[in-house]
């Protein structure tokens, strides 16, 4: 596999993306090297030659039937396995009891939690900036929202990206599956500060998360 | 000021001798419109180009003083700020997209072609065609009008995302912004009458016996081109007046706070946006199915395969822009339709790579420079449009969307395929175009640079794109999982200045062959259609007395029973040999 090459993956579906990203890797990839073989195949075999004139032909009915059937069935396939991994994470949320808010602004990740009383809106809300606090192994849905332009929420190792555009509520979700820290960058050009608007995604384990909510809310 | 000469004299076409600014300035002759569109194209690649190297330079070495450019950026001593960096990469795409490869390929060859090998005297509407030209040229000094205005040029990417690009205070552009806007809408016009023109020429003005299954690919191709174009471009000029009115007037199109819709924006660009992809490539695709018979002195394989996958090409493309906007906010259960419809429109492209491949299959292959620049497109399209494919899974498209994966795609099919196959135009028909022939030392010196720094420049961005790697960003060793990324960086950066130098031997070839080249005879390539009957250059009007009479499709060559490699269009194929259409 290339996990050298993706960056290292922390999240539940991360894999499934992973898959996917491999599966067309060899198909793309295999497909490639056969084109590119039978072409220098080609260009080799029938240069030109003293004495020998071009086959005359102007194509092949059966074999255009092949090469029109057989990438769309490969095809019709990719799609049909990409579709449920699309579902599950776009579309299907799962039960949580943790929701955070991010409104994005030009150039920071504004964070809110709600606190104890798990209701936005409310005193005990708690603002970050450029900063998510996250138990490891536990779904967490986000409300992305813009004040301003649209950015992109972009989590590399989490395989996470969704744009928060202004006007409306985005929601989204992922599970870490790793405690550690990761960059949190925009993926979405959003002025002159968008390179350096990046924030830090802290996923702790179940104790040390418990310690940080008492830390931030000590009543 | 008309003094017929004697070698106009021997034309016999009914018309006399036009003056310089008739002639040269405000033509309305089809060939000189095509080679004026062809010098514009070629103008603004060099702008184009040298926005594309500061890019590189900053991304290499970020907030280093660009060697040379202290005059020019003064208060930071040669570094490039943030806004002019993002400003560089949006002028660069806007450029290289409206105002080279649209002319070129569209503009310029599809002006030189149609007539030329549909045997048409000219375009139906020659003096709209000039207008056309003219109100491109307008475009384009509005376009370049806009690096000089307070607050720099337009910012906001070649997407131009509303609200980033609604609100003049969100960038700091102001006039910049709404040249762009302004170039464009004139630019849509340019492209709209040149469309009808085109689409008016193809239908009325065919040669006897040019059947419509008669007509050589490339011009299909141009034909289809124009008919995306008609349909395509005055959506983007609606968009771009929206978002004028949006900066100028106070209106809220895409601005919510007054109940506008910022994806809106992304609709109607996109709506346009893919059909244009295909405007950049079709054309590359019929010159490259045009190339290919020739050198391979072999007939197209599957001529009506070629054709029925450019009309599905014409039609699907419509119907995938979605595939832009998966992560855009959109309803997840749209994106899904937008899967099945992108995964489908990738089968046309593989249809016509298996012809091409087909084609070249048995033949008796020359390598003269448009077929090398030919073969490069064929070889560098399947890159990209096999890359494509990872993004039609919305999945994957969730982490690869706005990396430098994106990147090295459109740079796959927009540079190995359009440009490579604008290369591969301009070899083959500067003869017909200029009476003289390039030279070929030059020219295989100069595809061969081209190729391998080309693919340096590019391909290690697919690297950096499933890295994770972000596009328009300032600078990339500001984030920690990109550090140990930023060597390929440095390598691309001089793989791109490679490139960029390598062209220098296609200006010189350009030039040199332009004034001293060997004269060009009528057909120096020995091909079949009907452009290398008339003489190179072809006279005002094209042909002679008589418009030629066509025979047979464009493709037969090697015709078993015929002594020479090749039969004209204009030649009837002998009883007996195995005549085709």
């Amino acid at each position: 596999m290339l996990n050298w090459w993706l960056p290292e993956d922390v999240s539940t579906y991360g894999k499934d993306i992973d898959f996917l990203f491999h599966l067309i890797y060899y198909i793309t990839g295999a497909t490639f090297v056969l084109v590119a073989a039978a072409l220098i195949a080609f260009l080799v075999l029938y240069r030109r030659k003293e004495g020998r004139r071009a086959t005359y032909t102007h194509g092949n009915t059966t074999l255009e039937i092949v090469w029109t059937v057989v990438p769309t069935l490969i095809l019709v396939v990719l799609t049909f396995l990409s579709v449920p991994t699309w579902a599950r994470i776009k579309m299907q949320m799962p039960k949580t009891d943790l929701t955070v808010q991010v409104n994005a602004k030009q150039f920071n990740w504004i964070v809110t939690y709600p606190g104890p009383d798990g209701k936005f809106g409310t005193e005990d809300d708690k603002t970050f900036d450029n900063e998510i606090h996250v138990p490891v192994g536990k779904p967490v849905k986000l409300i992305l929202k813009s004040q301003d332009v649209i950015h992109s929420l972009f989590m590399p190792n989490l395989r996470f990206k969704q744009d928060a555009v202004p006007g409306r509520e985005i929601p989204a979700w992922f599970d870490a599956t790793k405690p550690g820290k990761y960059e949190i960058p925009c993926a979405e050009l959003c002025g002159f500060g968008h390179s350096g608007m990046r924030g830090w995604l802290f996923v702790h384990t179940p104790e040390e998360y418990a310690q940080w909510v008492k830390q931030q809310w000590p009543s | 000021m008309s003094h017929p000469t004697a070698a106009t004299a021997t034309v016999h076409g009914a018309h006399h001798e036009l003056g310089f600014v008739r002639t040269y300035i405000f033509s309305t002759d089809h060939k000189m419109i095509a080679r004026q569109f062809l010098f514009l194209g070629l103008f603004m690649m060099v702008i184009g180009g040298i926005l594309a190297m500061l890019i590189r330079w900053q991304l290499a070495w970020p907030e280093t003083p660009v060697p040379g450019l202290g005059w020019l950026l003064t208060e930071t001593e040669g570094i490039i700020p943030p806004e002019t960096y993002n400003m560089l990469f949006t002028m660069h795409a806007t450029l290289m997209i409206f105002f080279v490869i649209m002319p070129i390929l569209a503009g310029s060859f599809g002006n030189f072609c149609i007539p030329l090998m549909i045997g048409a005297r000219d375009m139906a509407f020659p003096r709209l065609n000039m207008i056309s030209f003219w109100t491109g040229a307008v475009a384009g000094v509005l376009m370049l009008a806009g690096f000089f205005v307070k607050g720099g040029h337009a910012a906001a990417g070649w997407t131009s995302y509303a609200p980033l690009s609604a609100v003049p205070t969100y960038t700091g552009t102001d006039w910049g912004q709404n040249l762009w806007c302004i170039s464009l809408i004139v630019l849509g016009a340019s492209s709209m009458m040149g469309a009808i023109n085109y689409i008016t020429t193809v239908v009325n003005m065919r040669a006897p016996g040019m059947t419509l299954f008669r007509m050589p690919l490339v011009v299909w191709s141009l034909f289809i081109t124009a008919i995306l174009l008609l349909l395509a471009l005055p959506v983007l000029t609606s968009a771009a007046a929206l978002l004028l009115f949006d900066r100028t007037l106070g209106t809220h199109w895409f601005l919510p706070a007054g109940g506008g819709e910022p994806l809106l924006w992304q609709h109607l660009f996109w709506f346009f946006g893919h059909p244009e992809v295909y405007i950049l490539i079709l054309p590359a695709m019929g010159i490259a199915s045009e190339i290919l018979p020739v050198f391979a002195r072999k007939p197209i394989f599957g001529y009506r395969a070629m054709v029925y996958s450019m009309l599905s090409i014409c039609f699907l493309s419509w119907i995938v822009y979605g595939h832009h906007m998966f992560v855009s906010g959109m309803d997840p259960r749209v994106g899904i339709a937008f899967v099945l419809t992108t995964m489908v429109i990738a089968v046309p492209s593989a249809i016509k790579t298996f012809n091409w491949l087909g084609t070249l299959w048995g033949g008796s292959i020359l390598f003269t420079t448009p077929m090398l620049n030919a073969l490069a497109f064929v070889g560098m399209f399947v890159i990209g449009g096999l890359s494509g494919i990872f993004m039609a899974s919305t999945p994957v498209d969730i982490f690869i969307q706005d990396t430098y994966f994106i990147v090295a795609h459109i740079h796959y099919v927009v540079f190995g395929g359009s440009i490579f196959g604008a290369f591969a135009a301009i070899y083959y028909w500067f003869p017909k175009m200029f009476g003289r022939m390039l030279n070929e030392p030059l020219g295989k010196l100069h595809f061969w640079t081209t190729f391998i720094t080309y693919n340096v420049a590019f391909f290690p961005m697919h690297i950096l794109g499933v890295g994770g790697m972000m596009r328009r960003i300032y600078n990339p060793t500001q984030y920690e999982f990109l550090q140990n990324l930023q060597w390929w960086n440095v390598l691309i950066t001089w793989g791109a200045f490679a490139l960029g130098l390598a062209q220098i031997f296609f200006v010189i070839n350009f030039f040199w062959s332009l004034f001293a080249g060997r004269r060009a005879p009528m057909n120096p390539w020995n091909a079949t259609t009907l452009e290398w009957s008339a003489p190179s250059p072809p006279p005002h009007l094209n042909w002679g007395d008589r418009i030629p009479t066509v025979y047979h499709g464009p493709y037969e060559y090697s015709v078993p029973g015929v002594p020479e490699d090749f039969s004209p269009q204009t030649r009837p194929l002998p009883a007996g040999a195995a005549a085709h259409h």
